[in-house]
């Protein structure tokens, strides 16, 4: 019978069966940040257990409250720092050198087709364009990752999302996973690993790939995933190109984490987005998606481009061209944070920050920190957010206030109406980022 | 190990995620004991005040895909804090569920039926709930009667649940 890319990951890395279809996997990459993972370091320590599984498969940022914002959050990044230094966790980022998570992991080349990786961090599914199997975890997971580089799952059963047709000028990844959530609702894919395939899915870039593995888990699936192809091998190939003697071996070593086309889907999700246009969340759950036309003029008080989600260069590439020679509008204020520092040197080397800039963003380093109401641009009660980040929950960017989650271009043109509104009226299609 | 026995709490909700559960601005805390106070802060549900009708209260019973959203262990640390150890819905997201028994606490699945049932017949009454792993049944109980219900938990889940954690575990297995 014929398996898909996770049973393949799985079948490669099973350490132990336990009763009732659980697994022990081992893992090729344990991520830590500083909000989960100081607890897990606290409690191995109480244990007498303050030992990792080996330092060079542990990757640790700080990047959820960065620079710190008060002696609470100085104390995690504290933690993570004195831990990362103490077990010669060598790939530690700090403050200077830190992004989010789930763009400068990717961005260093810690992920690899064929990987087994966990953190603390739902968006962990992130990582799952490259063809690994990347789940988040809690932080007892996360602890037994870091001790003995194992973790627990059910055998895993994928959703077999088949996305065809070409997108329109304007329509984004963002787009495509939105009105796949709409669709399936927030946990139509619980349990299960959502496996994109397709002629759209095979012309993304690896940062398109990324957007539509991220927002996997709010269908509550267990990772996204996408077969590793020449796109994979092109991002990847500064990383491994003294592993393979060319790139026409490394795509041949990868296929093995193809899937079967016989492979056994749970579920099978076919659609044709010709037709999509830009999509925007009305309420407080993931699912709750309508077609950007029907919400224009709605109100908001702040735009944010950044998170895990919409974070990376090409993001702010599409935002900035929109952006070019154009004031964000009186009635708003808007934020961009560049997911890490090397998209941000990027950004200002092609001069998108002086775009952005000149329009009247307000710039701020790489961080998570908006995107959960942690920091840097958290909304007070009764406002109302154009977000491209990943979450719309009651209060998730800060208490009371409600989140519009939406694509970088919708972002843009939103900040520049000072309402909600598609980018169309911006530019002629002829000439669309 | 934990107990599961005492008065119900019922959340007539879907989907209640973990930031409604315990809000992000609360993660700053480096021990469990600080987010006490904090558990459901943000819950949207008509009439439920956090201040109030948590008090006492020792099991949970909602609707479907409770705990969904973020991974954040903070979100059954919060409920252990105030003495809920159980969670009884009619399904979990996978972290959350996972998480709940990684901590040695229970989160038990009922079909949509029995769960549509428990809210009818004693949702907003004074209920008690009784727990008998070994047997796997639940007494459900007010002023008017009582029923038995039996549930499922896989045997490793439970024996998680009486080691009181995963930790032990896999450092002894692996």
């Amino acid at each position: 019978m014929g398996q898909t890319i996770a049973e393949k990951i799985f079948k490669a890395h099973t350490v132990d069966s336990l009763a009732g279809g659980i697994v022990v996997i081992g893992l090729d990459a344990v991520f830590c940040h500083e909000i989960t993972t100081p607890i897990a370091i606290n409690d191995l320590m109480a244990r007498g257990k303050d030992r990792v599984f080996d330092p060079s498969k542990i990757k640790a940022v700080i990047d959820h409250v960065t620079p710190a914002k008060d002696s609470k959050t100085a104390l995690q990044g504290k933690t993570l720092r004195d831990w990362a230094q103490r077990h010669n966790i060598k790939d530690f980022f700090d403050i200077g050198r830190n992004g989010v998570c789930h763009a400068i992991f990717p961005e260093k080349g810690f992920v690899r087709p064929g990987y087994t990786i966990i953190m603390g961090d739902s968006h962990t599914c992130t990582h799952g364009a490259f063809g690994a199997f990347a789940a988040g975890v809690g932080t007892t997971d996360l602890e037994v990752g870091i001790l003995k580089g194992v973790c627990r799952f059910k055998t895993p059963q994928s959703m077999k999302v088949a996305i065809s047709g070409k997108l329109e000028p304007g329509v984004y990844a963002k787009d495509v996973i939105l009105s796949i959530i709409k669709i399936i609702g927030v946990n139509g894919a619980t349990d299960r690993v959502m496996e994109f395939s397709g002629p759209v899915v095979d012309r993304m870039t690896m940062e398109e790939r990324m957007t539509l593995c991220n927002m996997a888990v709010e269908a509550g699936a267990t990772s996204g995933i996408c077969a590793p192809d020449m796109v994979t091998v092109d991002y990847l190939w500064e990383f491994i190109k003294d592993d393979f003697p060319s790139k026409q071996a490394a795509l041949e070593a990868y296929q093995a984490f193809a899937p079967d086309g016989d492979a056994v889907y749970s579920d099978t999700l076919e659609m044709d987005v010709a037709a999509l246009t830009p999509q925007v969340t009305f309420g407080y759950k993931p699912d709750q998606v309508r077609p950007v036309s029907e919400m224009e003029g709605t109100k908001i008080d702040q735009v944010y481009i950044g998170s895990c989600t919409n974070g990376r260069l090409e993001d702010l590439r599409i935002a900035a061209s929109l952006l070019e020679d154009k004031c964000i509008s009186p009635k708003v204020r808007a934020i961009v944070s560049p997911a890490t520092p090397e998209i941000f040197s990027r950004a200002l080397d092609e001069g998108l920050i002086k775009i952005f800039m000149d329009a009247g963003f307000c710039v701020t380093n790489p961080t998570c920190g908006a995107c959960l109401g942690m920091s840097t641009g958290v909304l007070a009660n009764g406002e109302v957010c154009a977000s491209t980040t990943n979450r719309n929950f009651n209060g998730r960017m800060g208490k009371g206030g409600m989140v519009h989650l939406m694509s970088p271009a919708t972002a843009a043109a939103s900040a520049v109406a000072g309402v909600i509104m598609n980018s169309e009226i911006f530019c002629d299609k002829g000439d669309r980022p | 190990m934990k107990t599961f026995n005492g008065r119900v709490l019922f959340l007539d909700r879907s989907d209640i995620n973990t930031d409604e559960i315990i809000p992000a601005k609360y993660l700053t805390e480096s021990a469990k004991e600080a987010l006490q106070p904090y558990l459901l802060e943000d819950l949207s549900l008509s009439g439920f005040d956090p201040t109030v009708d948590i008090k006492d209260r020792t099991i949970v019973v909602a609707r479907t895909n409770f705990g969904c959203g973020s991974s954040r262990e903070h979100a059954p640390w919060a409920f252990e804090m105030n003495n809920i150890n159980m969670v009884i819905a009619s399904g979990f997201a996978r972290i959350f569920r996972q998480n709940m028994f990684n901590c040695g606490m229970m989160a038990v699945e009922l079909d949509p039926g029995t769960i549509d049932h428990l809210f009818k017949r004693y949702g907003g009454k004074e209920t008690v709930i009784t727990t008998d792993l070994d047997s796997m049944l639940f007494t459900v109980s007010d002023d008017k009667g009582a029923e038995t219900f039996p549930f499922q938990v896989s045997d490793f889940d439970l024996a998680i649940v009486r080691a009181g954690g995963w930790v032990d575990y896999a450092d002894k297995h692996y």
